[in-house]
């Protein structure tokens, strides 16, 4: 009896020294680390440090612009409301492979779920640098003080809880880097409740990131407010997400070329030129919706204004040229072309999305908003901290196809299979 | 199997619908304390005719809210248009009019039903049933939206202290308790302020505009405003001279979220089940074609 209880005890020391010994191992960086990214990077991170401790100890007015004016500023405007419509692709892409069912699209959904979670981590953290008081946010998560009739009330849960969802639908390829078969199984057989309850979650916080703007329909310029908001941004999320799949797919494509999967790097520039079909069609509906909202709204009376070319701009130049470019790639399986439709239409989301929150948010006020260099400094060490970490985990996890650890067969074959079992 | 599955997206989707329930209830709240009628806000009548500009108003305020930062700024400029500030509750101004100077009284007004408090995801921000709106510092989180969504711009939020409080009036709720009127009527030397229940208020406001019929611009700034607030004006000439939104209309500002809020657990409960069924479906028509190719000695 004992000595089994002892040679037990033993065993599970011997493998807890081993996956000791394992994480230690996997937690050193992989390559040179003086390279000039690291460094530039690594500073950035540096004096954000520097700058948010001020921040914290000084309040935000200590290094923000922000203002009684304008009490929400860059990195509400860009971090979170921007950040989450690119986080877009992940809830897109899912509901493409997982309900739809095609699978041409499977290669790239691990590495778009992890890109998502990321994204929310990092932007939706930021969040809290923003907060003024944020030890109490914790406040609408436990009793007492359910804010329910608030739209951040939902943003906030939905957020979270989506962080979670996207985090079970990515598990997976965590228990296959540290070689859990029988957690993984369990984990995959998750993946389809979290796929549709993230898709459900990402509808209503998407929209309802323009719902905020609902209560704010005087302060915000006509050319911009409308009732429809929510649904605009929701729709502009879809090309929004898959524009940044598509960008971030060509650069992770080459700085990660020894950790691209065969499959992957078989069908990747199918995947791109499909993407970019669908994403011209989200853009038509979008701009559909947007010529209705127009209409409705009588908005040609402030076309002669700077903001009507300020306007005009975005919606010509970085909706219907990028939706133009995206058909003209799609015809011609010009890669070149869809990039550069990609990255047209991410600069108009990130003008729409700060039109809304920054640019066109009481524009008649006599002293505008500009942030401070110390916002946009945290900010880029924000991107900075989640580009580190999404590196990390590319090159320890199969998320672009290079089985490591645990033999892979077709992870999307088994993940099905495994739902099925459930 | 199948019921393992449905059981797992009917419980995410009734659990997120647990999160989103009860919206209507807390709506509702503002709005059932005056129309039971059992407890009659009370409110506040600034009638501009009357104000002096003494400015006594802000002083009683800074006097009965130092401690909660509350100043009174000795060398204030009438030159300068003023708005409240985080340390300033109230501010009086001089504007030159079609009838000559006339001063206005400006502080948070207190609606019936506020946007701020609507926009309070921990309920820091509060219509009381007894008129005031409050703000509550241990359930703050500092977010800021409240600021976003008020249509008089009323919260002011401390952007120099690590420890930032939001500044508004609070109708001296915590005089108000005790028995006593708010400290700016109770010291106001021109009689330009009256403490009472609202629809009394509005009475008296109404009388007064048919007693002197040339004085008064027939209008109760305050009445219809938003859905009606708290603090009711009077005034000599169009309200918007005296600085006030006159473009903000009668709807209650909760209002414009409460569709899409409605929405919520509406798509929180079908949405889940119908993309089961699509990924059903599309997953039984690819196994029919990966049965049919295998068939054709193709798997």
């Amino acid at each position: 009896m004992t000595a089994v209880s002892q040679s037990r005890r033993a065993l599970v020391g011997a493998e807890l020294r081993r996956f000791g010994k394992f994480m230690l191992h996997e937690l050193k960086p992989k390559g040179r680390v003086l390279t000039p990214f690291n460094v530039i990077s690594g500073a950035i991170m540096l004096v954000a440090a520097v700058l948010l401790a001020i921040r914290f100890a000084r309040g935000l007015g200590a290094i923000t612009n922000l203002s009684q004016d304008y009490p929400w500023g860059f990195w509400i405007g860009f971090d979170v409301i921007t950040g989450v419509a690119f986080a877009g692709g992940a809830y897109v892409l899912t509901f493409m492979v997982y309900i739809l069912g095609q699978e041409k699209y499977h290669p790239i959904v691990r590495v778009t779920v992890l890109n998502g979670f990321l994204a929310y981590v990092f932007y939706a953290g930021a969040l809290l640098l923003d907060l003024g008081r944020p030890w109490r946010v914790i406040n609408p998560i436990i009793g007492n003080s359910f804010g329910v009739s608030s739209v951040l009330f939902l943003v906030a849960w939905h957020f979270m809880l989506y962080m979670m969802a996207e985090f079970v639908e990515f598990s997976p390829a965590v228990a296959e880097w540290l070689g859990w078969r029988r957690v993984r199984r369990f984990l995959a057989g998750l993946t389809l409740g979290a796929v549709i309850f993230g898709i459900t979650l990402s509808l209503l916080h998407q929209s309802g990131l323009g719902a905020l703007y609902l209560m704010a329909r005087d302060k915000v310029h006509p050319l911009w407010y409308s009732e429809f908001i929510p649904i605009l941004f929701l729709v502009s999320s879809i090309f929004a997400g898959l524009s940044m799949v598509i960008f971030e797919g060509t650069i992770t494509h080459k700085v990660f070329r020894h950790r691209v999967g065969a499959a992957l790097h078989a069908s990747h520039d199918d995947i791109v030129v499909g993407l970019a079909r669908i994403a011209a069609g989200a853009m038509f509906v979008y701009l559909f919706l947007q010529l209705l909202v127009f209409v409705h709204g009588q908005r040609w009376v402030y076309l002669g204004t700077g903001l009507g070319a300020w306007y005009l701009l975005e919606m010509v130049g970085l909706v219907a040229l990028p939706a133009a470019l995206f058909i003209q790639g799609y015809r011609g399986r010009d890669l070149r072309v869809i990039r550069t439709a990609a990255v047209l239409t991410l600069l108009g989301i990130v003008l729409n999305r700060l039109n809304v929150s920054v640019i066109g948010f009481k524009w008649y006020a006599p002293v505008r908003y500009v942030p401070s260099w110390m916002e946009i400094e945290v900010t880029l060490a924000v991107i900075a901290a989640e580009l580190w970490v999404f590196r990390w985990v590319v090159n320890r996890m199969p998320v672009l196809g290079t089985a490591v650890g645990l033999v892979r067969d077709q992870p999307s074959r088994e993940a099905r299979a495994g739902v099925l079992a459930a | 199997m199948d019921r393992r599955d449905l059981l797992k997206t009917m419980g995410a989707a009734a659990g997120a619908a647990l999160v989103s329930g009860g919206l209507k209830a807390e709506q509702g709240e503002a709005a059932t304390a005056q129309s039971l009628g059992t407890a009659e806000p009370v409110a506040i009548l600034v009638d501009t005719t009357k104000c002096i500009g003494c400015r006594t108003c802000e002083w009683a305020c800074a006097e009965a809210h130092r401690e909660a930062g509350v100043e009174f700024p000795e060398d204030a400029d009438f030159s300068v248009v003023r708005t409240t500030s985080d340390k300033q509750w109230t501010v009086v101004n001089r504007y030159e009019t079609e009838k000559g100077i006339v001063y206005a009284k400006k502080q948070c007004m207190h609606c019936l039903q506020p946007a701020c408090a609507t926009a309070c995801l921990t309920r820091a921000m509060r219509k009381t049933p007894e008129g005031p709106v409050t703000w509550t510092e241990d359930r703050c989180m500092g977010c800021r939206f409240c600021m976003v969504s008020c249509p008089f711009d009323m919260p002011k939020f401390e952007y120099h202290s690590a420890v930032p409080r939001i500044q508004k009036c609070v109708m001296c709720s915590e005089r108000l308790a005790e028995g006593k009127q708010p400290a700016c009527v109770e010291n106001c030397p021109a009689g330009a302020l009256t403490f009472g229940p609202r629809s009394a208020l509005l009475e008296q406001a109404r009388q007064r505009i048919y007693a002197e019929p040339d004085t008064y611009v027939h209008q109760v700034y305050g009445e219809d405003e938003v859905g009606g607030t708290g603090w009711l004006y009077l005034a000599s000439v169009p309200f918007q001279q005296l600085g006030f939104r006159t473009d903000l209309g009668t709807t209650p500002f909760p209002t414009y979220t409460r569709e899409f809020l409605y929405a919520v657990p509406v798509v929180l409960t079908v949405v889940p089940p119908l993309l089961l069924a699509l990924s059903r479906a599309s997953r039984a028509r690819a196994a029919a074609q990966a049965e049919e190719h295998e068939e054709e000695g193709n798997p």
